[in-house]
């Protein structure tokens, strides 16, 4: 039983570790910013131009993701909604919860 | 009028009819129920009581709630119980909780059920259509000035709705803006100072806890306005728990919410829905009764819980 498990389960951790590495260098273009107890996580994404980021709402009370300068703006998203945006653009890009105005993060976009 | 500042710190706690709690503030309901209405009539105002209701959250359906609508319903049942008819109703906002047709139409709906005028200002979980917030001002704030804001008397009473939730800044709490201040500072204008006024809006004007944003940015500006009269009565939701203060001739009360209730400030990581248990749920959901009986004086604010 044992000696037919362990190869098994070596094939499934060099799997999982290569998944890590595939998300992991998915993530540095696609990163996500979770929103957890009426906070963005994490606070501030570094990400190239044309990258796509997404926030999801782990929290019980809707959220919204709005620019402060209006460029960017969320429909409500309730529990576990999503809101995706690409950047094409360099720059800083400040945002926050248009309910929750104290909620605020940033998304630096850098040249390719 | 009492101006005695330790009688006027002083917070009675009263058990009322079995139920709830009647909360009288120095010069308060004491003095009222005995002296109430000669005195009242003497200075031009009339004795009645309104009703306040705040955060129904219609749509509603997590824990600790699965059902805002059914606990709205049985807010409207303890209104229509009361000793008194109350000459109106106010809804201090998050009548929604998505801003949801569906969800206005059933707020809508339910209130009805109480027979009276209801007078609303919006909360922010009103202003999540695509219009932010046209869809809860065409449904009730058709009579409404600039961004939804309006004032009305009655019984001699001044009683001025304003809206906390609209153009919020990244950062930023409450906010009433420019627009909004000018128009609250003429139409207080002229109003002699012993005109009682009631200020009802969704976000506190006191600032409760900044890191939760349970506060208004420029609310100073619209209390300095309020200063030179003699009873002003602040009436707000949003954090759906009761807290008062009282700062010279302004008394401030927050009122729990129909729907859930929210942590005390700063207990625990974040606002948001309070996990209780069932039994406990209708213990801390409530609405609240408030009576002129003095001109001179606070009014009398009576919370009464859904238990």
């Amino acid at each position: 039983m044992l000696k037919t498990l362990l190869p098994r389960a070596a094939a499934c951790l060099a799997a999982a570790v290569i998944s890590t590495a595939v998300s992991a260098r998915a993530a540095a273009e696609t990163p996500t910013v979770r929103i957890d107890n009426f906070t963005f996580g994490p606070q501030a994404v570094t990400v190239h131009a044309g990258a796509t980021v997404t926030w999801i709402n782990g929290d019980d009370t809707p959220h919204t993701v709005v620019a402060a300068d209006k460029s960017f703006k969320s429909k409500v998203l309730d529990t576990n909604g999503k809101f995706a945006f690409t950047f094409a653009t360099p720059g800083t890009y400040s945002y926050f919860c248009g309910l929750h105005p104290h909620m605020t993060g940033k998304v630096v976009v850098t040249e390719r | 009028m009492s101006q005695d500042p330790d009688r006027r710190r002083v917070l009675e706690c009263l058990g009322w009819a079995g139920a709830g709690l009647v909360w009288t503030l120095g010069g308060g309901a004491a003095n009222s129920v005995l002296l109430g209405q000669a005195q009242a009539a003497a200075r031009g105002a009339t004795p009645f009581s309104f009703v306040q209701v705040s955060d129904s959250h219609i749509g509603f359906t997590k824990d600790p709630n699965p059902d805002a609508r059914a606990t709205f319903g049985e807010a409207v049942e303890k209104i229509r119980a009361l000793p008194q008819k109350p000459a109106f109703i106010l809804h201090t906002g998050d009548v929604s909780h998505l801003s949801r047709p569906e969800e206005f139409d059933d707020a809508q709906q339910i209130l009805k059920q109480a027979g009276l005028p209801v007078f609303y200002v919006p909360g922010e979980h009103d202003m999540l259509d695509d219009g932010a917030g046209q869809a809860f001002s065409e449904r009730f704030g058709k009579d409404a000035l600039g961004d939804g804001w309006y004032s009305f008397d009655h019984g001699g009473v001044h009683f001025v709705g304003l809206v906390t939730v609209k153009e919020l800044k990244a950062g930023g709490m409450g906010h009433l803006g420019e627009i909004q201040l000018a128009w609250l500072k003429a139409d207080l204008a002229g109003r002699g100072a012993s005109t009682p006024v009631v200020v009802f809006t969704h976000i506190p004007l006191w600032t409760i806890y900044a890191d939760w944003g349970w506060g208004t940015d420029d609310a100073a500006q619209a209390l300095a306005l309020l200063g030179r009269f003699g009873s002003v009565t602040i009436l707000n939701g949003h954090i759906h728990q009761v807290l008062t203060k009282t700062e010279g001739h302004v008394a401030f009360h927050t009122a729990r919410s129909t729907a859930f209730p929210q942590p005390a400030p700063g207990q625990g990581p974040a606002p948001g829905p309070l996990k209780v248990p069932a039994g406990q749920l209708r213990d801390l959901l409530g609405v609240r009764a408030v009576s002129l009986v003095r001109a001179d004086a606070p009014l009398a604010v009576i919370d009464t819980n859904l238990a």
